[in-house]
């Protein structure tokens, strides 16, 4: 049995008086994919924000590999190996689709603190970004500005620029959030390669079921704040607490008991 | 192709620059130095707006420094000229050093009112602690002596000067185009089109824009030791929160996207307001118009829309 990747153990946020993570434990193992469901205000974006660095946690602890990372700032976090993608794009618009992957990687490489190298002549540097990107299926548009990219493949791009800080935690907010069926579809097949290639460890959260039982070996149901249940795609699909909350079984009586 | 013929007219005006002293009257060596300071001056501060997205207000601070660190060591150790540039360059990244620290953790307005604030602060230094910096009056009376490298050049001619200025302005601008060029300047565009994402690339963007911050400041020292020189005075104008505004409006007016961009802008302000001044006392009614033009209609400045124009002719 290996040890896991990241451990949280009770972690909490508060806004003033509001709660909006509570007393949240999880362990994440090395190579699996766990998916965090809920419906909005669950606090899903605020629990990614804070094992990212975004946010200090009001309590609680995270750890990496045996290491306190709670309250550490965004660049560091990353640096020790936690990379985030974002509900809204989050990509530089300026530049080529390429340069994009190549920013994170001469960030990565310790190359952004050289001050008389020539940017485009470091041709290892551009051709891993290449590498990354056809990983993710998108090389053909390696030159294009990245903002007139379509929605979907600037997903895709910023999931590139995530795989490129080569991390041992990967946490993708909603990666399929706003796209067409079709590049849904896409985009869950990319990652359940990615994840079944062993390379990485995910956690994902997502609104679409398909998206979630498809991908996710565990599920973390949360609930105004709290854990609702945590258990495998089959578990959470049989609970009837979930099937009631977040699956859309529309059950009046259900409803009631589950929220007296 | 088009590179090529980028590089002739680049080379033509280089050329053209080199020989403005045996081509064009004295008054035209004057204003050749003038341009060539300022738009070190503005090119300089173009690192930290252009690229990296800070909009100071205090920039002049850094070049009024660098003015009086070469007034005083002329003054009072009489040291060759290019061991006073290497003070006021050294002088200058101190400073910006200290007010980059305190600043660079603040974004937009904040950052822009606070290195508004420093250098208002470092202004009143100069202009109240009379024992050092002459006060209003300025420092006067130093005379260049030799040049330094065991070169002998005769700096009391403008001519000569104005030599020295493009040589060394041409050797600044390299090194600035360089930076821009190099991992570091792709970070720096990278932080101002979204800092966050570089934040989450692992890299701390506070030590990256106070670096920033501090060439830009040593290097608008450097274009601060050249000016004092030509002036032949080191007076609080220099440090005024309005002469900070003039890096910017040189960016702007040539644009900001370009590295030359703040060059073509010095020139176009200088000539502009020698002729202009000319025929009117409202040249700054003028500056302002075009000024407002140029924002509206040609965002990309004189440069940008040129090579856009350019660009589109050629198709």
């Amino acid at each position: 049995m290996s040890n896991p990747v990241l451990t949280i153990t009770n972690l909490t946020k508060r806004f003033g008086g509001v709660t909006a993570v509570s007393d949240i434990s999880l362990d994440v193992m090395p190579k699996e994919t766990i998916a965090i469901i809920g419906p909005n205000g669950a606090g899903k974006t605020t629990f990614y924000n804070m094992v990212s660095g975004r946010m200090q946690p009001t309590e609680g602890k995270i750890m990496l590999e045996g290491r306190d990372i709670t309250g550490l700032p965004p660049h560091k976090i990353s640096r020790l190996g936690v990379s985030r993608s974002f509900q809204i794009n989050n990509i530089f618009p300026e530049m080529t689709v390429q340069e994009n992957v190549e920013v994170v990687l001469s960030a990565y490489h310790g190359h952004s603190r050289k001050l008389f190298n020539i940017a485009s002549r470091n041709t290892s540097i551009q051709q891993e970004a290449v590498e990354f990107l056809k990983r993710l299926g998108i090389d053909s548009l390696k030159a294009q500005r990245a903002e007139v990219i379509s929605y979907g493949d600037k997903r895709l791009l910023e999931i590139a620029m995530v795989l490129a800080t080569q991390p041992k935690l990967v946490l993708l907010d909603e990666p399929t959030a706003g796209m067409t069926p079709d590049e849904t579809r896409r985009t869950t097949r990319l990652i359940k390669k990615l994840a079944d290639s062993g390379d990485y460890t995910f956690m994902i959260t997502e609104h679409d079921m398909d998206v979630v039982f498809n991908l996710a070996d565990r599920i973390l149901v949360m609930h105004r704040g709290e854990k609702l249940f945590a258990g495998t795609p089959e578990e959470v699909k049989n609970h009837p607490e979930v099937r009631v909350a977040y699956l859309g079984e529309e059950d009046d009586e259900a409803v009631e008991e589950a929220n007296p | 192709m088009k590179t090529k013929v980028l590089m002739a007219i680049l080379a033509v005006v280089i050329a053209g620059l080199i020989a403005v002293p045996w081509i064009a009257s004295y008054f035209y060596v004057f204003i050749f130095t003038e341009i060539l300071i300022l738009g070190l001056f503005a090119a300089s501060f173009n690192l930290i707006f252009g690229y990296t997205g800070m909009l100071s207000f205090g920039h002049a601070a850094f070049f009024g420094i660098g003015a009086y660190a070469t007034a005083l060591v002329l003054i009072h150790l009489e040291w060759p000229f290019l061991v006073c540039l290497l003070v006021s360059m050294g002088a200058s990244a101190l400073l910006a050093l200290m007010i980059g620290f305190l600043s660079v953790r603040l974004n937009e307005v904040y950052f822009a009112m606070l290195t508004l604030a420093f250098g208002m602060m470092v202004f009143a230094i100069a202009y109240q602690w009379r024992s050092v910096t002459n006060g209003s009056d300025g420092l006067a009376g130093f005379t260049l002596g030799s040049f330094g490298l065991g070169l002998d050049l005769t700096l009391a001619n403008p001519s000569v000067y104005y030599h020295v200025v493009l040589g060394i302005v041409a050797i600044a601008a390299i090194v600035l185009y360089l930076i821009c060029r190099s991992s570091f300047g792709m970070i720096l565009k990278a932080i101002r089109q979204n800092p966050e994402r570089v934040s989450f690339a692992g890299l701390n963007v506070r030590t990256y824009r106070l670096v920033a911050f501090v060439i830009a400041g040593t290097f608008a020292g450097l274009a601060g030791g050249l000016i004092a020189p030509f002036l032949r005075v080191a007076s609080p104008e220099l440090l005024h929160w309005s002469m900070s505004a003039e890096p910017i409006l040189m960016a702007i007016l040539g644009g900001t996207g370009f590295f030359l961009g703040p060059f073509i802008g010095s020139a176009a302000f200088v000539l502009l307001e020698t002729w202009i001044t000319t025929y009117t006392e409202s040249w700054m009614l003028v500056l302002g118009i075009i000024l407002a033009m140029m924002v509206i209609f040609f965002r990309k400045g004189l440069l940008g829309t040129a090579i856009d124009w350019w660009m589109e002719v050629k198709k």
